[in-house]
């Protein structure tokens, strides 16, 4: 069977694409070039396609991974451009082979964190931020999955970040870990309204723009 | 994207209905277009792209070069609210601009609940409600649909009402304004000059005088305005657009899969049914073409679903061929065809038994009336052995799940009507013991019943509904009837109902109702739990009209109603003799059998039916 991890990037329009609608939408993709891919073979087969980190809605993304089977063996060459004759707008894939390493090999996200102020900000706020980001801990308040608020250390996720001031906007440059557990990076601003509510942001725009290993080199 | 909007959207439910680039969404420069149309379809973006006549009409216009047509719709009340409060107008799905810069704002209204969401959106584009309010040439404002044949609840908002089948009616009418602003003309010139066209129905250029007893006068036609408007259709079905390339939703939608449309039109004259009245005659497309369409559909869009799409889908001649010639397509791409609006006939029931591979869904059937002679009283011609054939070959098949349909409030109806009804369904729970293959998955009968609504161009146009009384104490009769434990029995809750009945026969004194009640909040009254119709009644009251004289009186053959200036071709007398003819409970032949002499054969030179 030929399995084979694609690159592809998602922004613009795209962002407001849920998780499950890509999903369904990255079938059609594929139908649509005469992609067929492999199923499972249980009583309702469903394809084999499978994105190794959900992207929350609304957040862009460079690096997206969706590893997938298809029924012959083959190179993920000449593939990308192939797709992308067929994506919706803001989908564009960048890059086709077979997968080497696993998905669990992938331990952090690089990203890009954009606070914005309306009003602008007053000075020594990036070292304000960074203190509170990069201090001992940092609690947040976050919903469990039995809809319970409980408070979660956030800090140990959080493996280096750098701040940008430019005109209106903070540019966070950060590396969260990716999985078990992972964090959304968007948790940041959270935690910036939580200890440093005057300083909360208006708006935040995320956007992953790199997957690194666990020996912090880019993931492939 | 508009930074505002960037703002509001990870606040709102499902925010990828509002934000367009989609696969197939058409893309244009704004630059080397003359013409901007928003396309409204005042309902949400689930319901509107599930709209096949909207997917032709969006791929018919873009094909015209210079023009741009471009989607809208009805945004969920959350969006709304975020709207209204940033000050961002309603814009269109393509380019993002807002609604109130297009040169055309068109309106596909399907029915009449839909009145009030036209209201909301064109307030929320900033555009003035009312037709007279806005003087200049653009933004025009149009509407078509099947709720246009009665325009005159939306006469003071909308400028003129396309009626019939938009395939060459609306570029018709497109060219038209292109040539008016081209020459600079004021919008009375344009209005006028397109009332010429047929098909074209402009409001304000008929005159509309009341009796002391409120029912219509007079209706006079202004300005050279025709004495009757007529329909437009689409002679020939082979040779009309079919969007095989067309816009797949990057988020789930209600019907998400290829629509093919076999036929339009409806061979068997429901006396309640307008759509089967006014779509007359009955054209097919042929049977390669459409085995053609649904290949290109299903690889163009990458669906792993089909459906066939019809008035009556079991009536198309030649179904069988058609579901075996797809068949191999289908099956090497491991798509799933289904047939919806079957009629419970056993011959359907064999066809659904081949198609229907692996779970076995429910199976829907609508009877609309508990025994035989209510049946042929409205011309539903299926018979109670036909049902109990298609029933045994279904349960014993293996489908255990059942969905029946009915009307409560129908003309002639009586008790025992309504209780006929509950022997039916007792009925089919005898006929799954007797014939079912695995009892071990238990039985499940849904019964559904709604208020009959009188429709304009039907049978009943001139009947009144049932009081709200009389139509909550036939749904108690009923519900003291179901004791079987395996039937489940919905009604439908009659606030919609009564108002549905109220707008669809209402006259243009309407408009000032549909606009007090959408100043009080009424804005996507389709769906209930936005509908109060508590707002309606203030409405009626501060406008000083009565909903019953809409809704409930009974109208005599010579009372002149308020559409008497369309035409679907087919007669009032012809209406009148089915309504004759009902009220003797007796059926009249489907047209393949015998023409019954409607008048919509003339659009065909005489012959609506051949083979």
């Amino acid at each position: 069977m030929g399995k084979l991890r694609l690159i592809f990037v998602k922004e613009g329009r795209a962002v407001y694409i849920s998780h499950l609608d890509l999903l369904r939408t990255f079938q059609r993709v594929f139908l649509r070039q005469g992609l067929v891919l492999r199923h499972s073979q249980g009583f309702h087969p469903h394809p084999m396609i499978s994105f190794a980190l959900p992207l929350p809605v609304g957040q862009a993304s460079d690096c997206e991974i969706l590893d997938f089977e298809v029924t012959e063996e083959r190179e993920g060459a000449g593939l990308t451009e192939a797709l992308n004759g067929f994506m919706p707008e803001g989908i564009r894939a960048v890059d086709c082979y077979v997968p080497v390493h696993p998905v669990r090999d992938l331990a952090a996200i690089h990203c890009k964190v954009d606070f914005i102020y309306d009003n602008g900000f007053s000075d020594n706020i990036a070292e304000k931020i960074q203190n509170l980001l990069l201090g001992d801990s940092l609690v947040i308040q976050k919903r469990t999955k039995r809809k319970a608020m409980a408070d979660v250390d956030i800090r140990p996720l959080l493996y280096s970040l750098q701040i940008l001031e430019e005109s209106t906007t903070l540019h966070l440059d950060a590396v969260v870990s990716a999985q078990n557990p992972g964090m959304n990076p968007a948790l940041l601003a959270v935690a910036v309204g939580t200890h440093l509510p005057e300083l909360a942001p208006d708006f935040i725009r995320v956007r992953r723009v790199g997957l690194l290993d666990t020996e912090g080199r880019p993931f492939r | 994207m508009d930074k505002r909007l960037e703002r509001i959207l990870p606040r709102v439910q499902k925010p990828a209905r509002y934000v367009g680039g989609e696969y197939n969404a058409v893309m244009k420069d704004r630059a080397a277009v003359d013409t901007r149309f928003a396309f409204c379809f005042p309902d949400t973006y689930e319901i509107g792209m599930s709209n096949l006549g909207y997917r032709i009409l969006y791929g018919v216009l873009n094909e015209m070069p210079g023009v741009w047509c471009e989607r809208v719709f009805a945004p969920w009340t959350d969006m709304e609210e975020e709207l209204r409060e940033h000050q961002i107008p309603l814009y269109a799905l393509e380019s993002g601009d807002p609604v109130g810069a297009f040169d055309i704002i068109a309106f596909s209204i399907g029915y009449e609940m839909a009145y009030t969401a036209m209201l909301n959106m064109l307030d929320l584009s900033g555009i003035p409600i009312r037709s007279e309010d806005r003087p200049g040439l653009t933004p025009l404002v149009i509407a078509g649909g099947t709720a246009m044949y009665n325009a005159e609840p939306v006469a003071d908002f909308i400028d003129l009402a396309l009626i019939g089948e938009g395939e060459e009616l609306l570029p018709e009418v497109v060219e038209l304004y292109r040539r008016a602003k081209r020459e600079d003309w004021d919008k009375p010139r344009f209005l006028r000059a397109a009332a010429q066209i047929q098909g074209v129905y402009v409001p304000s250029l008929y005159e509309v005088t009341y009796q002391p007893d409120g029912t219509i006068q007079s209706i006079t036609p202004l300005d050279g305005a025709p004495e009757k408007v007529y329909k437009r259709v689409v002679h020939d079905m082979d040779k009309s657009y079919y969007p095989a390339k067309t816009i797949v939703p990057s988020t789930e939608i209600v019907h998400d899969r290829v629509t093919l449309e076999v036929f339009r039109g409806c061979i068997r004259g429901c006396r309640f049914c307008q759509a089967g009245y006014v779509y007359r005659p009955v054209r097919c497309r042929g049977k390669n073409q459409l085995v053609q369409y649904g290949e290109e559909a299903i690889r163009d869009s990458g669906y792993q679903e089909m459906t066939l799409s019809s008035l009556s889908t079991s009536d198309y001649p030649e179904l069988v061929e058609l579901c075996d010639d797809l068949a191999p397509f289908c099956g090497q791409n491991h798509v799933n065809l289904s047939l919806p609006s079957l009629r419970a006939d056993n011959f359907s029931m064999e066809l659904m038994q081949r198609l229907q591979k692996g779970r076995k869904a429910g199976l829907t059937f609508a009877p609309e009336a508990g025994t035989q002679r209510l049946r042929d009283a409205i011309n539903k011609n299926v018979t109670e052995e036909d049902l109990t054939e298609t029933l045994k070959t279904a349960f014993s098949g293996g489908w255990n799940a059942v969905k029946l349909y009915f009307m409560l409030g129908l003309p002639t109806e009586t008790d025992e009507d309504v209780l006929g009804i509950a022997e039916m369904a007792k009925h089919a729970v005898h006929t799954w013991r007797e014939h079912a293959s695995n009892k071990n998955r238990g039985l499940r009968i849904t019964v559904s019943t709604s208020w009959f609504v009188p429709k304009p161009f039907t049978a009943f146009q001139w009947e009144g509904q049932i009081s709200r009384e009389e139509y909550e104490r036939r749904v108690k009769l009923l519900r003291g009837a179901m004791t079987a434990k395996a039937v489940t029995y919905n009604w439908h809750d009659g606030d919609t109902s009564f108002l549905e009945a109220v707008l669809a026969r209402g006259d243009r004194r309407l408009g000032r109702v549909l606009e007090e009640a959408f100043r009080r909040g009424a804005k996507l009254d389709a769906w209930s739990d936005c509908f109060d119709l508590n707002r309606w009644m203030e409405a009626f009251q501060v406008c000083g009209l009565d909903p019953e004289f809409y809704a409930c009186r009974q109208r005599g053959k010579e009372e002149v109603l308020p559409w008497s200036m369309i035409s679907c071709y087919v007669s009032s007398s012809y209406l009148w003799k089915q309504r004759e003819l009902a009220y003797q409970s007796m059926p009249t032949p489907d047209c393949r059998t015998q023409c019954s002499g409607c008048g919509a054969s003339i659009v065909e030179g005489g012959e609506c039916y051949r083979g």
